[in-house]
């Protein structure tokens, strides 16, 4: 069985193009161009370059000694986390500008939860010199203040999406409004491995680097490439799928999918898609996401700003339908715990996102020669308030 | 033959309009479709709402969003339209976002158009292609007419494709826009009127978003057999109320 997207941008029966015909040409130019302009040796020259020079990559593949030993097991973290801008976002805003350039367009949209994903392509375009214009839900333009603030010293207009909840999922629909309102001089750089193909693939393929790094890197710490268990946290799922990239294939590497259960599964509070899911369709392709029954698309839950998305990515729906992933749901207690036993651990303070990666060792026994790779997809500075409420700092 | 065929075929340009079930009560359905044929308007769209419509501008989400707060869902929409045949005539077309659709499950709400005597759908986020593949037979087999959108990009092939599995009208969306964004057409919308007008398309052309007065209707149907009135008119019962649809209906023509 393949794992990886078919030539129609199906994953199974997850992916596709759902969308209405004024996208149309503006998705059919990107899925005609991304794989032929990828290949073109000055991109991978020009992409590699900024990744090693202005991103920092390779990012360091990290033997986390004591976490290991409390947990009794050998756990190594990738460290995404040490990336400019402070996440793995910016592996896929660097691929996507480039590519944006080489498509002749000088107006750059984004969406945007906690905003990482607005700093990364705020970065970006001013590194690039192209206008930049991100959608923020109102709600989380209040609850970000730091990040609207970057944005903005970065060069970026920061629109609040009023419409709906207000939140990631409705500024994602104004990214997509923007687009069909300005169908030739703009690229939507999409934040995660979601929307319409060749999104999710294009995405996947810029993410993958962490999965490639991981391979070589494995093998000069322990003289073999594939480890045992590669484990990333989702929401729409770019970090899981670099991470899974090279090892999609290879049934010996477990893969584990971390999802924020918020208060619990039952809770009514969640953002546990695989569980709470069904199949439908939102923001452009068919994949598992929290519905009514009658279809209409609900609000998620979690702590973690940056997996409070009510779908996941059709690679990872194909991934959870098949068994090829197992996943995992963590609550917003437990990932917090974990997140501050690695500060104390590690001398590492995570995302909130990643915490929820980082804390299924209290629920998984591996055994003590196992092999663990995990994502620290993300560190904790854009966290801190969150952090100090929570813990009474 | 169907009824859109048949008004199709009328010697007139026609008026069609769009509004949000459930909005701006929940039961309003009803009353606003029998008001509008009795103003004399030539088919009605019945917008089933989503809560994520991504070709609608703020006025059209907004009467979603409300419609949606007043409680309105697949099955209520069904059983508010379950005698409309004994009272109207015109076509009627329910035009709504896939995933609702697809929840009902797609066979089972072709199904219940047709014994609700409804004539077609407008899905904009059902992609050609997947229509094409998997729901066209549903579709005919239930007697009912998928309308699909070109734009002002849409290329001179794909027109001709979307023109070769159509059987009733294509909706030419006017601009590259969502709804409800823009007042009057310029020369580019015009050439682009023209343009398709002159490929003699077997299916004729009804063109909407961007209508919203006499004017913008006139130079609409100027190349095109009709106009579809979807974000001014929900805006008319927005600022007014329903009572007096028929005032709206003379402002356009």
């Amino acid at each position: 069985m393949s794992y990886n997207v078919n030539e129609k941008g199906y994953y199974g029966e997850f992916g596709g193009a759902y969308i209405p015909e004024m996208l149309y040409p503006n998705v059919e130019e990107l899925r005609q161009n991304y794989l032929k302009i990828m290949a073109e040796p000055s991109f991978k020259k020009e992409f590699d370059q900024l990744l090693k020079d202005y991103v920092g990559r390779p990012s360091p593949l990290y033997f986390a000694k004591r976490l290991s030993e409390k947990y009794k097991t050998n756990i190594y973290l990738k460290r995404e986390d040490l990336n400019h801008t402070g996440a793995h976002k910016i592996n896929n805003t660097i691929g996507q500008i480039l590519m944006a350039k080489r498509l002749g367009k000088n107006r750059i949209i984004a969406e945007t939860g906690a905003g990482q994903h607005g700093v990364a392509t705020a970065t970006v375009c001013a590194l690039m010199g192209l206008e930049c214009i991100v959608y923020m839900g109102e709600i989380d333009i209040a609850r970000q203040a730091p990040n609207v603030a970057r944005m903005k010293m970065l060069g970026a207009t920061v629109v609040p999406a009023l419409s709906g909840s207000k939140t990631l999922k409705d500024a994602t629909n104004e990214a997509i409004r923007d687009w069909i309102n300005n169908p030739v001089d703009t690229h939507y750089i999409i934040g995660s491995a979601i929307g319409p193909h060749p999104y999710p693939d294009m995405v996947t393929r810029f993410q993958s680097i962490i999965s490639e790094e991981i391979k070589w890197q494995l093998k000069e710490h322990i003289g073999k490439e594939n480890p045992d268990y590669v484990v990333a946290c989702i929401g729409g799922g770019s970090n899981a799928a670099g991470t899974y990239y090279h090892f999609l294939d290879n049934v010996n590497v477990n893969i584990i999918a971390v999802e924020a259960a918020g208060l619990g599964i039952d809770s009514g509070e969640s953002a546990a898609t695989s569980v709470l899911g069904k199949e439908g369709i939102i923001h452009g392709c068919k994949t598992l996401l929290m519905q009514t029954k009658d279809g209409q698309i609900t609000e998620p839950y979690s702590i973690s700003a940056g997996l409070d998305y009510p779908g996941v990515g059709p690679m990872h729906a194909h991934l959870s339908i098949t068994g090829r992933a197992e996943f995992m749901s963590i609550t917003d207690n437990d990932a917090m715990k974990a997140g501050l036993e690695l500060c104390q651990l590690e001398g590492i303070i995570p995302a909130i996102e990643t915490a929820h990666a980082l804390a299924i060792f209290e629920h998984k026994k591996f055994k003590k020669e196992d092999v663990v790779v995990v994502s620290l997809s993300g560190r904790g500075d854009k966290d801190l308030n969150t952090y100090i409420d929570y813990f009474k700092l | 033959m169907n009824r859109i065929q048949q008004k199709l075929q009328e010697n007139k340009k026609l008026l069609s309009i769009y509004f949000t079930a459930g909005y701006p009560s929940l039961n309003d359905t009803t009353t606003i479709i029998q008001d509008l044929e009795k103003s004399g308007v030539d088919m009605i769209e019945i917008g089933l709402p989503f809560s994520d419509p991504l070709a609608d501008g703020p006025t059209i989400q907004a009467s979603s969003t409300q419609a949606l707060k007043n409680g309105m869902t697949t099955e209520i929409l069904f059983n508010q339209l379950k005698d409309i045949r004994k009272s109207v005539q015109l076509p009627l077309i329910i035009m709504g976002y896939f995933n609702p659709i697809l929840q009902y499950g797609v066979e089972g709400f072709c199904k219940k158009c047709k014994e609700l005597g409804i004539d077609g759908l407008i899905i904009p986020d059902l992609p050609v292609d997947v229509y094409n593949e998997q729901y066209k037979s549903i579709f005919e087999n239930y007697g009912l007419i998928n309308v699909f959108l070109i734009t002002p990009q849409t290329s001179t092939e794909r027109i001709k494709f979307i023109d070769s599995i159509s059987n009733g009208f294509i909706y030419m969306v006017s601009s590259s826009s969502v709804t409800g964004s823009q007042s009057g057409f310029g020369d580019n919308q015009k050439h682009y009127f023209k343009r398709i007008s002159d490929m003699d398309l077997t299916n004729p052309q009804i063109v909407g978003f961007g209508i919203n007065n006499n004017a913008t209707f006139n130079e609409a149907t100027q190349y095109a057999k009709g106009a579809i009135i979807g974000s001014a008119f929900i805006k008319y019962i927005t600022d007014n109320s329903i009572k007096d649809l028929s005032r709206f209906v003379k402002s356009i023509r």
